[in-house]
């Protein structure tokens, strides 16, 4: 028997990752953020989260995928962590989905860089991958 | 059993008040002996504290405070004298109880300590100084048991069986005997313990109430999520016409910000409330180290928030133990030296422009700052050659390095170099600055400034590069705006440093939208120069457009951003967008305001051997080629100008060049001193301006090092022609141009040509 979990999923790029649903604190539309000067360029800025200020990290650029195009507001995806709440900027929100446990793969020697850094592995879904996202090594930013 | 938690709970924190109370008072009871309120209260403290654990089932806290409360009644009626011995014993009398309380708190049992060691030496006390008087029976339990009786109804023959019994051998307390017998309950028990430990003393207990400060946390952020909806309302109000509305809003307006002060207030506590525990801790290492020591206190009253009392706690008792352990001198040493054998160590503190300023100072031997250099030196955090080169101020700088101590001798105390780094980490984290002066053989002050409050503040709005930034308002000093033509000469560059001239003094300039890599949005003809201090130093930071003042609230910044060093924290603005908090020490820091220009007060500190002291003056320090510096005084200096070499023509042997519709001389003064030319070879000559008897005389320099303010004093006088002398500055010879010999000579050079 194996165990089903649930994940809060998004896109970025065309990629479709997952966060464990535990983690996440909510989902909201696009907010105005405040860039902040000389952080290093992962950081989205600052956004106000009913009178919390949150730190923004542009999984874009934390992944090394190409620039989000001109005029794509960017999604939130407020997740908890040790040191408060922290929002991942990503391009759009998808579903709560139930995964099984047994199809949980490690990823392949052949994924190098950030991302062998960021994805923990991938669910094998019937249409696609899901790919996990380790959220407190995305949190490190710098 | 939930009832006896919650006296238990009661009993705790009561007891640890009336712990801290004990701890004043047994210090101040040993300065003054023959005080009997003093003596009724510290036994009063005591007693209650015995009483009520007989009652909760304590019986080493029981036995323990009844130790003390023996020797003290034996005081009180007047068949003891004070001595420090008694004193020392008292004392360890309530750090036992403080012990066993603290395990009471954490596991609800009094813990496996051993105190037979305490009362026993108590008990040894007892009976050595007593032995002249007779052993009285304690007719203290009466005293309780008159109590119950008189307010709470409790039958007299009840009390006088119980104190039969204890007359009859029965070694429990009167109020243990009357629980068990049923006469009273527990609870009355403790509210005639309390009544008295109360009836000499205050009726403020009244009056006062307990909170959780926890509570108090909350209104906090409440009321600072209220200012922001505040600021909300009054930004929209402004594009409001409605007369209701609009006064509505102000009337919001002038509450929230009153509600905000009471709220405030209530985190306020005077800074006595730390210090109240300070004599305990100077008495203690004193004994301890055979050192006399007398402990003043000033400003006591002054009041900070709660959060900042409780951060600042730690790092003063860490500077209290250093100033006595090796800043006071033993007692022969002090008065071998002249100096009282008794050292005082001075504590004050007072409120000064928003900030709380407390500075602790002793008038022991100093720091000796070539031993705190050696020390770095040893531990591989300076090489030989650095050390060489730091300013005095600079090397006081390094007992704040981690490892870096001058105690000869490690004590448990002090002296094992972890500490005053730690100091400086705890004042820093609340927005704070540590500072210190010495003088050898005279002492040592530490000046600490701190916020008020952490919590809301009031601040400058300023953009730069299309973003608000908030400036808080206490490093404000003015706010300095040019216009058109004024903003193109009025700010003037040395070697691409840019300064204003502020009042006769070159401020040195930092544009925001460069040290924060924000685009520049306005253009040149206007400049908004926000005048900060960091430090002791002043600096102008230019912003493209200066918005508004504000209360914000402050925030911290995650983890992800607090490495950057520009930003203390952000806010939210009116609109609901969040803006940064600008760190100004920090902007400083990265600009080189703070480092370059520490060099200025750096010779200040130790006077020197006088020869001629020109007196404290802005002295303009350049170099005229071959590395030799040279100042002048500021105040005659008129511009600082850059010339094209091929501006430069020829009057006769003068070097001239056309300067606002007139000729002007250029001297070239390294040719007047030696042969060569400090403008030889270059493109482009640096020319200090200044006037004598109404013209104006350019001198060719090699480059402007710094404009210097300290006194300055002459240790070679020479005489012969073109140099008053040579000085210090900056640690390092300049010598002092003679400039009247100077224009005699090219008055005369002219006159001949």
């Amino acid at each position: 028997m194996s165990e089903s979990r649930q994940f809060c999923t998004f896109y970025l790029e065309g990629l479709f990752f997952g966060v464990e649903v535990d983690k996440v604190q909510e989902v909201i539309r696009h907010q105005q953020t405040t860039p902040v000067p000389l952080a290093p360029d992962v950081i989205g800025g600052l956004i106000n989260l009913r009178g919390q200020i949150v730190a923004a990290i542009d999984l874009r650029r934390r992944l090394e995928l190409p620039a989000r195009p001109a005029g794509q507001a960017p999604m939130n995806v407020v997740v908890r962590s040790d040191d408060g709440a922290v929002s991942l900027l990503v391009d759009e929100i998808g579903d709560v989905v139930e995964v099984e446990e047994q199809d949980f793969e490690r990823p392949p020697e052949t994924l190098r860089g950030v991302g062998r850094e960021l994805i923990r592995g991938a669910f094998k879904m019937k249409e696609r991958l899901l790919l996990l996202l380790d959220t407190e090594q995305a949190l490190r930013a710098a | 059993m939930s009832e006896m938690d919650d006296i238990i709970k009661e009993f705790l924190v009561e007891s640890s008040d009336n712990l801290d109370q004990l701890d004043a008072g047994l210090v101040e009871l040993e300065k003054d002996p023959s005080s009997p309120e003093l003596l009724g209260s510290i036994f009063r403290a005591i007693h209650t504290v015995k009483g009520t654990s007989g009652v909760l089932g304590f019986p080493k806290l029981e036995a323990v405070a009844h130790g003390g409360e023996n020797l003290l009644s034996k005081m009180r009626d007047g068949k003891l004298r004070l001595n420090t011995e008694i004193v020392t014993g008292l004392l360890q009398i309530v750090d036992a109880i403080r012990e066993i309380l603290r395990s009471v708190d954490a596991t609800g049992a009094e813990g496996d300590g051993d105190y037979q060691a305490v009362i026993r030496t108590l008990a040894e006390l007892l009976e050595r100084e007593t032995a002249k008087a007779n052993h009285e029976e304690d007719g203290e339990p009466k005293l309780l048991g008159q109590i119950l009786s008189e307010n709470l109804d409790v039958p007299e023959d009840a009390i006088d069986e119980a104190l039969a019994k204890q007359n009859a051998g029965d070694l429990r307390r009167i109020g243990e005997i009357l629980v068990e017998q049923g006469t009273v309950s527990p609870g009355a028990v403790l509210d005639a313990l309390k009544t008295q430990a109360v009836d000499a003393g205050s009726q403020v207990s009244a009056s006062n109430i307990r909170v959780d400060v926890a509570l108090l946390d909350k209104l906090m952020n409440l009321v600072g999520e209220l200012v922001l909806a505040r600021n909300q309302i009054l930004q929209f109000t402004a594009s409001q016409k409605d007369a209701t509305f609009v006064g509505t809003a102000q009337r919001l307006n002038l509450i929230t910000t009153e509600l905000q002060e009471g709220v405030m207030k209530t985190r306020m506590q005077p800074i006595g409330n730390v210090w109240s525990k300070f004599p305990r801790v100077v008495r203690d290492l004193s004994v301890q180290f055979g050192k006399q020591v007398r402990i003043e206190m000033e400003g006591s009253e002054t009041e900070l928030d709660k959060t900042i009392i409780e951060a600042i706690k730690d790092p003063l008792t860490h500077i209290i133990r250093n100033s006595i352990d090796h800043g006071l001198e033993m007692p022969e040493a002090r008065v071998q030296v002249g100096k009282p054998a008794e050292g005082t160590l001075t504590l004050r503190a007072f409120h000064e422009g928003g900030q709380v300023n407390i500075e602790i100072s002793d008038d022991g031997k100093g720091i000796d700052v070539e031993r705190v250099k050696q020390k770095a030196v040893e531990r591989g955090q300076l090489t030989l050659e650095q050390a060489a080169r730091l300013s005095e101020r600079e090397a006081l700088d390094l007992i704040f390095l981690p490892g870096v101590s001058t105690a000869q001798q490690v004590t448990n105390i002090s002296g094992r170099g972890v500490g005053m780094d730690v100091v400086k980490t705890n004042i820093e984290k609340i927005g704070g600055t540590v500072d210190v002066h010495t003088v050898p053989k005279q002492g040592t002050t530490l000046k600490i400034k701190i916020p008020l409050t952490l919590a809301i503040i009031p601040a400058l709005i300023a953009t730069a590069g299309g973003e608000r930034f908030a400036i808080p308002q206490v490093s404000l000093l003015e706010l300095v705006r040019l216009e058109g033509d004024q903003a193109e000469r009025g700010i003037e560059n040395i070697q691409g440093a840019p300064v204003y001239r502020l009042r006769g003094h070159l401020l040195p300039l930092v544009y925001l939208n460069q040290q924060l890599g924000l685009s520049r949005s306005a253009g040149d003809e206007i400049a908004n120069i926000v005048v900060l201090q960091a430090d002791e130093h002043q600096f102008g930071l230019v912003v493209d457009e200066i918005n508004d003042t504000e209360e914000i609230v402050v925030k911290p910044l995650s983890k992800q951003l607090k490495g950057i060093g520009c930003f203390a924290g952000a806010t939210i603005m009116g609109d609901g967008r969040v803006a940064l908090i600008l760190d100004v020490l920090g902007i400083a820091q990265k600009a080189n305001v703070v480092t370059e220009v520490r060099d200025r007060t750096a010779v200040d500190a130790g006077p020197r051997h006088t020869d001629v002291v020109a007196g404290r003056d802005a002295w303009l320090v350049f170099t005229v080629g071959g590395g030799r510096r040279m100042a002048i005084p500021l105040a005659i200096v008129s511009r600082l100008e850059e010339f094209e070499r091929e501006r430069v023509e020829r009057s006769g042997t003068q070097m001239v060049v056309q300067y606002r519709g007139a000729i002007m001389p250029l001297i070239d003064i390294a040719e007047r001193i030696s042969s060569d030319s400090a403008g030889a070879g270059r493109e482009k000559l640096q020319v200090v301006v200044y006037s004598v008897a109404g013209r104006s005389v350019g001198l060719v320099v090699e480059q402007i090092v710094d404009v210097v303010e300290q006194a300055v004093v002459v240790e070679h006088k020479e005489q012969d022609g073109m140099l008053l002398g040579s000085a210090v500055i900056q640690e390092r010879v300049t010598d002092l141009l003679n400039l009247d010999a100077l224009a005699k000579a090219t008055t005369g050079q002219e006159m001949r040509a």
